[in-house]
């Protein structure tokens, strides 16, 4: 599986004299992880300055914490779906785990170092990040994030806030057709909540929901004993997404956080108002901690998400510092791969436009 | 508008083929082609792929087909996972109700060699195309199965003492019968799905939504 460099050609650096009919040794790295020579590292580089960037003209200072973390202390945060993956012991017998995002040890860093300062507190990170992969799907077992994460702002200014410098960001870099999917992760729960739906049918309709499991959410659904029209709400309401439009239709369960998202959706720039698709339907999987508002950023270029992130009202409580926040993490290796697709390389990053956030 | 709104739809060969395509028929995309060239793997002008069952939701997870059409065993071994930090794989939209099958528990006929081995020895050997599926049984069950996962037929491991059991998808049974099998346990039922690119299912709702209404209305 491992590309043998055509000819030597494996970038700019220095070059044994070796025969070419000689076959280099091939010393294997884990799958799941790579190798970034010098052409594919000046790209990753043009869209990090980029970002960092916007990032550092909206206020968000860059933050680096270790890779290693004691899983003591991230289990803190909510770990069910981002449980760290790898491992060890330190001398003491200390566990230590790889951490699998960076919201959960900025939050450590906002309740450890930052105890008394004045909120908002704004900070920008490109870091790695560690996850579990299973064989032969060409998952990553690391991957390059940059995100920001905006501490004691709460909604819907800290979101609004949050919306515009990922657009600024992504505009920045030349990404035209991205589009920003934003939901609330308190919507599908309210609608339940609001027919009565406890227990164990409410946490299996939420795993379907999850899933993305149509079929599934409509069996669950028809075993409960809910009138046809509610059964109906309840399969028609994740699958709205649109424009504003899809805000006017609020069952009366979910009218709060509707209204949380037309907040929202008042504060934003034309432009960035314009990158939006509501979706009622929205659940993220991937990290247990959104409260509120959660978003994801897709590029037709690419079949998976390019970034996503929400509101992490209740963490920052968890490490005993009790804050609203929001943040995002954008995934540089499928931005790159959304650029590409686009057939646009970006240019220099030096004085690189940044619009208004 | 092509009458599937310009969406790519990757079509399972197969068992769910022809099923299939008169599910396209009916929503007014001409098939002959697709019916008439058993070598041909894709069809552009009417916005197709064909391919195995088991590859379609890779190819739609990727976004190299906007909608898919495959088995729900093939969705349930494919595995419901999400890829590491962002999203799920795959959204599911539609049991089209077509290509019903069981999985099933079969043994040789007699006494249930599964259940004399998980006696005797605390485990049984089974043999199966679907580990995913088997092994989520057998947990939610509380038995110790060792899983022999085969490409072929399966039929053949229970016959020649590879294994005590076998987990497979039956239609009709007969392949089953003549090979001397009974059924001990049905394990669920699966019917073909339309399923979705998640990016896709934002970017191009209203096109998917259209083609998902008239799909359910057939």
């Amino acid at each position: 599986m491992n590309p043998r460099p055509a000819g030597g050609e494996a970038g700019s650096g220095s070059r044994r004299s070796s025969p070419s009919t000689v076959p280099p040794v091939i010393h294997p790295i884990p799958s799941g992880t790579r190798d970034v020579l010098p052409d594919e590292m000046r790209e990753l580089r043009q869209i990090t300055e980029s970002l960092r960037g916007v990032f550092d003209e909206a206020g968000y200072g860059e933050v680096y914490t270790p890779a290693l973390e004691y899983e003591s202390v991230l289990a803190r945060g909510d770990m069910d779906e981002a449980r760290p993956a790898y491992r060890v012991f330190d001398e003491a017998g200390e566990v230590l785990v790889l951490r699998s995002d960076m919201t959960v040890p900025i939050a450590r860093v906002v309740a450890t170092r930052y105890a008394h300062a004045e909120p908002p507190l704004r900070f920008c990170y490109f870091a790695h990040s560690y996850r579990g992969v299973r064989p032969q799907r060409g998952q990553p077992r690391e991957f390059l994030q940059a995100g920001i994460e905006l501490i004691g702002a709460p909604a819907p200014h800290g979101t609004a806030e949050v919306l515009s410098v990922i657009c600024g960001a992504l505009d920045a870099l030349g990404l035209e057709s991205y589009r920003v999917g934003l939901g609330d992760a308190g919507l599908y729960p309210s609608l339940l909540d609001g027919f009565g739906v406890t227990g164990e049918s409410r946490a299996r309709l939420l795993a379907e929901l999850t899933r993305g499991d149509f079929v599934g959410l409509e069996t669950e659904l028809r075993g409960l004993e809910l009138a046809d029209e509610e059964i109906d709400l309840m399969l028609r309401v994740p699958q709205m997404r649109g424009g504003p439009g899809v805000l006017e239709v609020t069952p009366g369960p979910v009218a709060d956080v509707v209204a949380g998202l037309q907040g929202v959706h008042a504060l934003l720039e034309r432009s960035v108002a314009d990158r939006v698709i509501f979706d009622l339907g929205l659940s993220l999987r991937s990290l247990g901690y959104y409260t509120g508002a959660i978003f994801e950023i897709y590029d037709p270029a690419v079949g998976m998400p390019i970034g996503a992130g929400g509101r992490y009202d209740d963490l920052l409580g968890r490490f005993g510092a009790s804050q609203p926040a929001v943040g995002f993490a954008l995934a540089v290796d499928r931005l790159h791969l959304a650029l590409a697709g686009e057939e646009r390389t970006t240019q220099p990053a030096a004085g690189a436009p940044v619009s208004a956030p | 508008m092509s009458p599937t709104n310009g969406l790519t739809i990757a079509v399972p060969r197969g068992a769910l083929f022809k099923g299939t395509l008169d599910r396209l028929d009916g929503l007014g995309v001409d098939t002959s082609e697709v019916r008439a060239n058993d070598r041909k793997l894709l069809f552009a002008d009417v916005g197709l792929i064909t391919m195995r069952p088991s590859d379609v939701p890779t190819y739609v997870a990727a976004g190299a087909a906007d909608l898919g059409i495959t088995g729900k065993d093939v969705l349930m071994e494919h595995a419901d996972s999400a890829s590491p930090g962002l999203g799920r794989e795959v959204y599911e939209l539609l049991d089209l109700g077509f290509g019903r099958c069981v999985m099933v528990l079969a043994t040789t006929a007699g006494p249930d060699p599964a259940a004399e081995a998980l006696r005797r020895l605390g485990v049984m050997r089974v043999a199966t195309k679907y580990p995913r599926i088997a092994l989520g049984h057998f947990e939610r069950t509380g038995r110790q199965a060792d899983i022999v996962e085969v490409k072929g037929s399966v039929e053949l491991a229970p016959l020649t003492g590879l294994v005590d059991a076998i987990v497979d998808l039956t239609a009709t049974g007969t392949t089953l019968r003549e090979n001397n099998l009974v059924i001990r346990e049905e394990i669920c039922v699966c019917t073909a799905r339309l399923i979705a690119n998640p990016v896709a299912h934002k970017l191009k709702a209203a096109a998917i939504d259209e083609v998902l209404e008239r799909l359910r209305a057939q």
